[in-house]
């Protein structure tokens, strides 16, 4: 007897329907942000940027989204300046306390935002300073830093240390093999470390909601808060160009890693 | 090539390496000729990646001194050291042209644009390998990528040339080629060289002076021919070649320096011995697979002063040119033969005799 449907049609069914679970709400959100009518509805009753017009003369949300694009690339820098040393320590050389040092910079990764958010907040109040744009970027710092670490070390385990003795047998000094072999080929993993950061700070809500004053109100924050007071289409507006900014930059970083990397996979 | 060589270029004296507790390098003196052909050979674990990454400045000695053209050069760091190093695994830098790489280590020497040009092309005509400059090193085969290895180690012209089991990662037909080349190679730049491997065909092959080590000490060196006729104890003889192994107790010694032993059956058996052996001492006679000789009773005179063993053949091997015989011998004991194919190969279960000149009998101690 031949069956009608067989198990794989099932499971490639029932994966489509996940993902239509997981991604109707966001399409959603960015076909309504094109309907000029107060209220969605579907199908749409027109087509219209006017939203967008609206949201670019909202000059608390442009502060925001500048506060958030300060803030991302302050994180991504400081993280990537953090990490990339970290990471050459872990994987090149052996000192006392290591495995416990790199567990404590991956652990962030591994415990609740709010449980973070709430720690550096007793923690800032414990040194009876008040909250600032610093303390902002330090939790950020602390966020994405597991991630730049990990990408990092991953890396480098790959890049064999023959060809760092290589370059110092053929006459480059320690720093100067560092420039001219570690770094270009471990070029491509911080730049995915930066943009990883970037992305992860610019879109972090639940740590960012203990953290951030009122001076200095990340788009996720603003989003959040303006759910609260009312439900204006111009967050559709909004919530479409973080989508597709989030989307987008790591996808442009996929690409520019991988022309980088174009010729020198080892 | 009228100065006379400096019989200790490369001079290791009291060196010692331990990691913890594992002593990786025993104390040792190794003294390397100038422009000779060392290599050095043993199973892994025998110390001998350490010895050279000792000498390159990756691992610091825990004792003794290193000394290149008679300077000290233990605190000198690696890219000081004026050495050219190839690995097993070619590191070529990835991201690099291959004349980049080839030039890589002019860039740090007091060489002009132009000159660094001429000696890189000059490099990649000695590898066989001209006009792949523009090339990228993954665009080249792994026998190729080696060739580039080795003109970017010589071209800056080094004191000494390391290798660390430079063919190991390349097939076995290409291994043959590059063997002759790296060979051929040496000897045209005179470079001292001082190669690690654990294959012996490639030690024997090669070089000038073979040093056999395991478990961090020097079990022997000397010229190839020397190593593998006269090895000095089990481990040589059984590392290098194909040897079989009797265990024997001296009977007489004879004032032509043949001793009598006998065998486990009883037997006796002419052996010259290496080393001083008294009467009655347990030892060891080994013997070559190739230094036997396989015959019918029939096609064998018995001779005054040889040795005779009498067996079964168990098992054989056809390799084209010879034959790999295992011969049952009493005791049960197989000796391994490998002989030339003169006619037809003897066959399994055929009743053989084995003649062996005592010479080739060597007495060891246990």
């Amino acid at each position: 007897m031949k069956k009608l449907i067989s198990g794989w049609t099932l499971i490639k069914l029932y994966t489509i329907l996940v993902y239509a679970w997981m991604f109707a709400p966001i399409v959603a959100v960015v076909i309504l942000a094109f309907n000029p009518q107060q209220f969605g509805t579907f199908p749409l009753e027109g087509f219209s940027f006017k939203w967008f017009v609206k949201l670019s003369q909202n000059s608390t949300i442009m502060e925001a989204f500048q506060n958030s694009l300060v803030l991302g690339s302050l994180t991504a820098i400081f993280a990537t300046a953090i990490g990339v040393p970290a990471a050459l320590a872990f994987i090149r050389y052996e000192f006392r306390g290591k495995d416990f040092l790199n567990t404590m910079l991956i652990a962030p990764i591994m415990i609740p935002e709010v449980v973070l958010g709430v720690a550096l907040l007793l923690f800032i109040r414990w040194l009876q300073q008040p909250k600032s744009f610093a303390l902002l970027l330090i939790g950020h710092v602390v966020l994405t830093l597991p991630y730049v670490l990990l990408i990092v070390q991953a890396r480098l385990v790959g890049i064999k240390r023959e060809y760092e003795e290589a370059a110092l047998s053929l006459g480059a000094s320690p720093f100067q093999t560092f420039r001219e072999i570690t770094f270009p080929l471990l070029a491509p993993a911080i730049f995915a470390g930066m943009l990883f950061a970037f992305t992860i700070s610019f879109d972090d809500v639940t740590a960012t909601l203990f953290w951030a004053t009122a001076q200095n109100q990340t788009v996720p924050v603003k989003i959040f808060s303006m759910l609260r007071t009312s439900i204006s289409p111009e967050i559709n507006a909004l919530g479409a160009v973080m989508i597709v900014l989030t989307v987008s930059i790591p996808l442009a970083a996929g690409y520019v890693a991988r022309r980088f990397a174009r010729g020198n996979t080892p | 090539m009228t100065q006379a060589k400096d019989p200790a270029f490369v001079r290791f004296k009291g060196i010692e390496k331990r990691f913890g507790d594992l002593v990786a390098v025993q104390p040792m003196d190794l003294n390397i000729p100038e422009g000779s052909f060392v290599t050095l050979l043993g199973p892994s674990g025998c110390g001998k990646t350490t010895l050279l990454r000792m000498l390159a400045g990756l691992e610091n000695p825990t004792r003794g001194d290193i000394f290149i053209k008679g300077k000290r050069i233990n605190d000198t760091p690696i890219h000081k050291r004026n050495l050219g190093m190839i690995f097993q695994n070619y590191a070529l830098f990835p991201h690099k042209t291959i004349f980049d790489n080839v030039a890589f280590g002019l860039k740090y020497r007091d060489v002009s644009k132009t000159e660094m040009k001429e000696k890189v092309e000059k490099a990649l005509e000695t590898v066989r390998l001209p006009g792949v400059g523009n090339r990228m090193p993954s665009q080249l085969s792994g026998g190729q990528q080696q060739r580039i290895a080795l003109a970017r180690a010589i071209v800056i012209e080094p004191d000494v040339l390391l290798m660390d089991e430079p063919l190991s990662a390349l097939d076995e037909n290409l291994r043959e080629d590059m063997r002759r080349e790296i060979d051929n190679l040496q000897m045209e730049l005179g470079v001292t060289t001082i190669f690690v491997t654990h294959d012996q065909r490639e030690a024997l092959s090669m070089s000038d002076k073979v040093v056999v080590m395991k478990d961090g000490f020097i079990q022997q060196q000397g010229e190839p021919e020397e190593v593998y006729n006269n090895s000095v104890n089990h481990f040589v003889a059984d590392f290098l070649g194909h040897s079989n192994f009797l265990a024997a107790q001296v009977k007489t010694t004879r004032k032509d320096g043949i001793y009598e032993v006998a065998l486990a059956d009883g037997s006796t058996c002419l052996a010259s011995p290496v080393g001083d052996f008294e009467q009655g001492e347990k030892a060891e006679i080994v013997i070559r697979a190739q230094k036997m000789t396989l015959g019918y009773q029939k096609d064998f005179v018995q001779e005054e002063g040889m040795n005779y063993f009498y067996g079964k053949i168990k098992d054989r091997s056809y390799m084209g040119g010879e034959v790999s015989y295992f011969v049952e011998i009493a005791d049960g004991q197989l000796l391994h033969v490998i002989n030339f194919v003169k006619r037809s190969p003897y066959r399994r279960k055929d009743e053989v005799y084995i003649r062996v000149d005592p010479f080739h009998c060597r007495l060891l101690k246990q």
